[in-house]
């Protein structure tokens, strides 16, 4: 694939004299065929199909029944769980790693502590998944090293109110071990972007650490704790690997649900209750997304 | 109130920052520390309560285990090239001739992160059946799927890439010294954003190397899925693989972040 040699100085645009515009631009949307052939195969077609489904009966006519059942029994409440363990742990995860990204921003800047503690947030928020869960295992399981530990030395039992790890506090615990991470990764540059001249103008005029925080650091922070916030949430409810590893009996939370319509867990006649889902999740996480973007350039203003 | 003066006081206060920020350090790296510890303990653990490396020479003699490593490396390097060679052509084109398409391009680079992948595997299992059908059932077909969720954060560092190099300027020059696009793309784009390549790339093998979602509701057996099967018979292999992954991945990012400061420190001088 050769493009015409382009001999005006202005380069790319408008189209030079003498040369047909439109076989110009064609040839130049040859080069973007093949991204553009693959995004809408593999990423806008699987996406179409769940978003029709959701509007589906089972013969492909148009009902909104499906995407009524989401509002009823089981369904909703697995929304409500998935949406109370997102905003729990993105809680969790953004004052503690808020807290982190301070103390990691206040070291040396090309130091080894910076270095270590970003590639490990790296791995623990991005390439976790399965071995989260194993993780947690080894650590507060039946036989982890923490649960053995206080049997043996202060003979008390994890496990007395019953299996939590497998349950909705288990996967509180563990998700915060991704959460934390996360917020460090979106939310240093934030805490790097605060200029030191602020800090001095506010101890020339008399203002002590904490007046720093109150009125110049923390509004200035504001914005970015807001929408990193929201990325953790979107990053729980988007959650799969480590909750579907950790708990393989029952489906509490959406994701779950959707790997049983997808195992063949349930009756037929319900196939499109799995889109349903899906577009539901889809809405939650894009209306997320949404917000953040809105704040992220809100906050690009004081950079 | 009148306004003090005094030299004397960010050294205090630089103090007690010091240490609220030692202890956020240890508590919270202990907190982190503390899993990895107990997989190391667990998965030493033998039968009669002393150590052994059983569990870790578990992983080297389970045919399956080995396979499905081997299928997740290839997939790994199949989708780093994918995404890549759909990229990097691209974005360049976009830059030097089709600005009008940069927002749109962005947008769709970045719409798997609203996207769960778990949402994603409901409409590409219809999708794989005609995988299956044109490409056969190789579990390497995963790759298509797994460049789409690479997708955000190779675009992410190659536009930052592409941001740090004039490529109107390089490329009219090379055109006007008769260079093809091909040569361009080859000889004046890619060695020009090489960290940012390698970086994509890096991001990208770690991504694969980690996924399980889409891998094991498609029914293909990689590296996670084997794990995590593993998990429900011998605890110690799949704690030990999970160890080893983590490991791994942690190294692969320690490579990144150097490679990225060389680049901060070449900028400079440059500057």
């Amino acid at each position: 694939m050769v493009a015409p040699v382009d001999t005006s100085a202005g380069g790319g645009g408008s189209a030079a004299p003498g040369r047909g515009p439109s076989r110009r631009s064609w040839t130049a949307w040859l080069v973007v065929a093949p991204f553009l052939a693959y995004v809408g195969t593999f990423l806008l077609y699987p996406t179409a199909l769940v978003l029709a489904g959701a509007f589906q009966d089972d013969d492909g006519a148009f009902t909104l029944a499906t995407l009524a059942t989401l509002t009823e029994g089981v369904y909703l409440q697995a929304f409500l769980r998935s949406v109370q363990l997102s905003a729990l742990t993105a809680l969790l995860g953004a004052v503690l790693g808020a807290l982190l990204s301070w103390a990691v921003a206040s070291g040396k800047p090309e130091g080894v502590t910076r270095k270590v503690v970003l590639a490990a947030s790296g791995v623990l928020a991005q390439f976790g998944g399965v071995p989260l869960a194993f993780a947690f295992l080894a650590t507060v399981g039946f036989q982890g090293l923490v649960t053995r530990f206080l049997a043996d030395t202060f003979g008390v039992d994890l496990f007395a109110t019953g299996a939590w790890l497998f349950e909705l506090p288990g996967l509180t615990l563990v998700y915060t071990f991704f959460q934390i991470p996360l917020m460090v990764i979106v939310f240093l540059p934030a805490v790097d972007g605060l200029r030191p001249q602020w800090r001095e103008a506010t101890e020339s005029l008399g203002g002590s650490g904490w007046t720093y925080w109150r009125h110049v650091g923390g509004p200035i922070l504001l914005p970015a704790f807001l929408g990193s916030a929201l990325l953790l949430f979107a990053n729980a409810f988007s959650a799969y690997a480590t909750a579907a590893a950790l708990v393989s009996q029952g489906s509490p939370i959406v994701p779950l649900q959707i790997r049983g319509f997808l195992t063949g867990e349930v009756l037929l006649g319900q196939e499109n209750l799995g889109k349903a889902l899906g577009l539901g999740m889809i809405v939650v996480v894009g209306v997320t997304m949404g917000l953040y973007a809105l704040l992220q350039r809100r906050f690009a203003r004081w950079q | 109130m009148a306004v003090t003066r005094e030299p004397v006081k960010p050294k205090r206060r630089n103090g007690n920052g010091g240490v609220l920020r030692a202890v956020v350090l240890v508590v919270l790296g202990a907190y982190f520390a503390l899993p990895l510890v107990a997989m190391a303990e667990f998965s030493t653990r033998s039968a009669n309560g002393t150590r052994s490396l059983q569990s870790w020479s578990g992983i080297v003699t389970d045919p399956d285990l080995v396979a499905a490593i081997w299928v997740s490396v290839q997939l790994a390097l199949l989708s780093s090239l994918l995404v890549l060679a759909l990229l990097v052509p691209t974005m360049a084109w976009i830059r030097l001739r089709l600005p009008a398409l940069r927002r749109p391009v962005e947008f769709l680079c970045l719409l798997p992160v609203a996207i769960p992948a778990i949402v994603l595997v409901v409409g590409m299992a219809p999708l794989y059946a005609w995988v299956d059908y044109f490409l056969g059932d190789s579990p390497l077909t995963l790759a298509l799927a797994y460049a789409v969720l690479v997708l955000p954060f190779a675009y992410r560092s190659l536009d930052a890439g592409l941001s740090a190099i004039d490529l109107k300027t390089l490329a009219e020059a090379a055109r006007g010294l008769g260079a093809g696009w091909g040569t361009v793309l080859l000889r004046i784009v890619v060695p020009n954003i090489r960290t940012a390549l390698i970086s994509a790339a890096l991001l990208s093998v770690a991504l694969v190397l980690g996924e399980f979602t889409i891998a094991s509701l498609l029914n293909f057996d990689t590296l996670q899925v084997r794990v995590n099967l593993i998990g429900k018979r011998d605890a110690g292999v799949s704690i030990a693989v999970s160890l080893l992954c983590l490991l791994f991945a942690f190294a692969l990012l320690l490579l990144l972040s150097s490679a990225g400061s060389r680049r901060r420190r070449a900028t400079a001088e440059e500057g």
